[in-house]
């Protein structure tokens, strides 16, 4: 994506609302940017990883959220123009320091992009993290696509340093992996390295400055508000005696605009741009010459409970609709059904195409699973394995092998957050008497596995704490992250152990095996149930995904002549290589990747290495 | 023009929609499309949608709304018949990618035939492109998803010609691979042709 880097002002590209945001930064000369990755997020990083040295700029992957917005903080507060980056539930983890960073205020401009997810395409929740905004004071800006994106991103560092605020752009799912043309600005030169000015009275949070911070917060926050009502990313779509008006925010706002501007209905929009401060005479103005007013907005009512605040003093006759009139749900992403749908309960709305009436069959479900060759499969058979008929609560962790939650693998039980397969699997060990398994990812050990392992230790907890190491951060694209030796930069970095760091805290047992010597495996997991307190297992095989282009191992094929049909192959391993045809059992040529995997647990030998001839 | 197109997770979606989106950005018009990233990535349904026109509003289509569904997998195209009425364009690959809900035996996975026949008393506008075939053809199995673009584009419903099209496969293809995926292209075309 070099093509970022171009000075080419007015040029258009079809941009993902990702690299659009990459490039409003570029736009605004960002000096330092970081973040961990987290869908829908995760390509801005990947994008500026090619791109940040021959920018100019310092760009890093930190082990969490948390390390990321305050990294990104301390530049900011030393002259520099920052930006952390996160999907929804990563600002959770970075809360702690937001929340006093805003008290504190910033110097140079800083951006923090929260990726919602809501339909929950590829996370634990749809949490609506614009309440973050109103919980911290963070002055806040959503984009309805990626062409606004890179210009709210450019123009939240002019507004951040303005107010000396960190500023919140919160995008959605339909904006981060939404691809449209984006027009480009002037690039600006990257922000040098700056010197820290000290000021303990403002940037040390003890007490007596908290009580100091907190007045300016207010004070600062309160500049933003007649910005907020003249905001650029305020737009009014009027018509002459609309039937209905409405006030709509974020991807929902497309889906409306859309429907008026196909059938030319009699509906005014405004549309609001930043959302926080909330613009309270733009809309009193809006509403005070309406009837009936619905608000578009994805989620929470967040917008819809002001205006109905609001209403009171400009118009208290209006009709307010939306979620609490069960025009919108609070569940799930809008599309042009759903919007149709509510505005069609309000005024007539010609029909759209009528669906085609074909039969019903029942389709069988595709939900995502682990690839064929997955290392992290090898590891949950030998687990499985390992513990024979004792019950095992399976406590697991954000990433691929939370597929394992799949049928025929079932080794997912309890599932909450980034690294929280650790802690629970210590509240699961004292109690209750069964024998309990942590699941997490080398990233996530990173991440906050490890200071979970240290409370676990010292808690003498009891479990299988098993770190299913694939060399990268997979599920989010191949990120580097501490134990890969690489940075976000492309340069060589310190590799860090797993293994050092667990002995470092304290355990005992701590042992690494390669998944797919299976019987090796196998007996280590047996060793670790019967040792006492914490027992540490790395199984350590890269992401196959990464692999595959190295390797050339030829695919299986199943000699049917050899073959019993006892279907432990297909009934205990769950490879979407192995195919059941009729009775026989065959591999998928295209999609088996010569793992051999299956043909070390066939108890008659019947898989064989190679095409049939 | 709204297009709808569906499949599974590894089938080269992404890479026909950046060669579809190209051809409508050289061209001068609006383009906005929808992409699945992250878990769902994963061997599961990946849905994108493309949408082509002077003005585009939004990045994702209603029922019965669609212009064209362009089904990489059998079930995935019959999983988006709503999102198609009578005037829709149905293209499909007939190769099947069975999940592993139906491997493992858990699941059925509906005869091709039957789905095929259910589609055709509904719809004037059905073409079947064995992809996997025409594109082992043109000399690699994984260009089936260009061998698609050719059908698509020969249904006429795209504001794009056909040598838009092409133009768009030598900007966005890894130079290595043009050849190969213009012929697919060229077999995917004249197939669909062939049916109509």
């Amino acid at each position: 994506m070099k093509a970022l880097l171009d000075d080419k002002p007015g040029k258009q590209m079809m941009l993902l609302g990702n690299e659009a945001i990459v490039r409003g930064a570029l736009e605004a000369g960002i000096g330092h940017g970081s973040t961990y990755p987290g869908t829908p997020s995760s390509e801005i990083g990947n994008t500026l990883e090619n791109i940040a040295k021959d920018y100019g700029m310092y760009f890093e992957y930190s082990a969490n959220e948390k390390v990321a917005m305050e990294v990104a903080a301390a530049a900011a507060a030393s002259g520099v123009r920052s930006m952390a980056w996160m999907k929804h539930v990563g600002v959770n983890v970075a809360a702690d320091a937001l929340m006093t960073l805003m008290y504190c205020g910033v110097r140079a401009g800083m951006v923090i992009v929260a990726a919602g997810d809501p339909s929950v395409h590829s996370s634990q929740n749809e949490q609506d993290n614009r309440y973050y905004s109103v919980l911290g004071s963070i002055p806040m800006l959503e984009p309805t696509s990626p062409h606004e994106a890179k210009e709210m991103v450019k123009y939240a560092f002019d507004l951040s340093e303005e107010l000396e605020l960190p500023v919140m752009v919160r995008t959605t799912t339909r904006v981060n992996h939404a691809r449209g043309i984006v027009t480009f600005g002037d690039i600006k030169e990257p922000a040098p390295k700056g010197h820290f000015e000290k000021d303990p009275g403002r940037f040390v949070a003890v007490p007596q400055n908290a009580r100091k911070n907190h007045p300016r917060l207010l004070k600062q926050f309160g500049k933003a508000k007649p910005i907020s009502q003249g905001s650029r990313f305020t737009e009014e779509f009027e018509v002459d005696d609309p039937e209905l008006h409405v006030i709509g925010s974020g991807a929902g706002f497309n889906y409306i605009y859309e429907l008026r501007e196909i059938y030319g209905l009699p509906i005014s929009i405004l549309k609001l741009g930043m959302t926080n401060p909330f613009p309270e005479e733009k809309v009193g103005e809006f509403i005070k010459g309406a009837d009936r007013l619905l608000v578009v907005e994805e989620l929470e009512p967040f917008l819809e409970d002001k205006v109905l605040s609001l209403a009171k003093k400009y118009n208290p006759s209006l009709e307010v609709y939306g979620k609490h009139t069960g025009h919108f749900s609070r569940l799930f992403e809008y599309d042009p059904d759903v919007v149709r749908k509510a505005v069609s309960k309000l005024i007539d709305v010609p029909a759209g195409g009528e669906p085609l009436d074909a039969d019903e069959y029942e389709l069988p479900s595709r939900p995502p699973s682990l690839c064929p060759g997955c290392p992290h499969r090898a590891t949950y058979y030998a687990v499985k394995k390992a513990l024979g008929k004792t019950e095992a609560v399976f406590s697991s962790d954000i990433g691929c092998y939370t597929l394992g939650v799949q049928d025929p693998l079932n080794t997912a039980d309890f599932l909450l957050c980034m690294g929280g397969s650790v802690g629970a699997a210590g509240g699961f060990s004292k109690n209750t008497d069964q024998q309990v398994f942590a699941f997490l990812g080398d990233s996530t050990f990173f991440h906050s596995g490890l200071p979970a392992l240290v409370s676990g230790v010292y808690n003498q907890h009891d479990f299988v704490y098993v770190v299913m190491d694939n060399r990268t951060t997979a599920m989010t694209g191949h990120q580097p992250h501490p134990g890969t030796g690489r940075t976000g930069m492309g340069d060589p970095a310190p590799m860090l152990s797993i293994e050092d760091l667990a002995r470092g805290a304290g355990v005992e047992f701590v042992e690494t095996v390669n998944p797919y010597e299976i019987e090796k495996t196998i007996d280590v997991f047996k060793r670790a149930i019967e040792h006492p307190g914490i027992s540490v297992v790395v199984t350590k095989y890269p992401c196959v995904l990464l692999e595959k282009k190295k390797l050339s191992n030829p695919p299986y094929h199943v000699d049917q002549g050899k073959c019993k049909k006892c279907y432990l192959c297909v009934n205990q391993l769950g490879c979407i290589a192995l195919v059941k045809e009729g009775d026989d059992v065959d591999i998928d040529t295209t999609l088996c990747i010569g793992c051999s995997h299956c043909a070390q647990v066939c108890p008659f030998d019947a898989i064989e290495p190679g095409v049939e001839e | 023009m709204n297009l709808e197109i569906v499949g599974v997770g590894g089938q080269g979606i992404l890479l026909a929609s950046k060669v579809l989106g190209g051809a409508a950005l050289d061209k001068g018009l609006d383009v906005w499309m929808s992409e699945v990233h992250g878990m769902a990535q994963r061997g599961g349904v990946v849905v994108t949608t493309v949408k082509i026109g002077e003005k585009v509003y939004s990045p994702l289509i209603g029922h019965g709304d669609a212009d064209v569904i362009l089904g990489f997998e059998p079930v995935e195209t019959y999983r988006a018949i709503k999102k198609a009425s009578k005037d829709t364009w149905i293209v499909t690959n007939t190769a099947p990618i069975v999940p592993f809900t139906v491997s493992s035996g858990k699941q059925g996975y509906p005869k091709l035939d039957d789905i095929f026949e259910s589609i055709q008393n509904v719809s004037d506008k059905f073409v079947m492109i064995d992809a996997k075939e025409l594109a082992e053809q043109a000399g690699a199995a994984i260009a089936q998803n260009i061998v698609m673009l050719g059908a698509l584009t020969a249904t006429g419903a795209l504001p794009l010609t056909k040598e838009d099209m092409q133009d768009s496969i030598r900007n966005n293809v890894p130079e290595r691979f043009v050849e190969v995926n213009l012929r697919a292209f060229e077999l995917g075309f004249k197939n669909a042709r062939s049916q109509m």
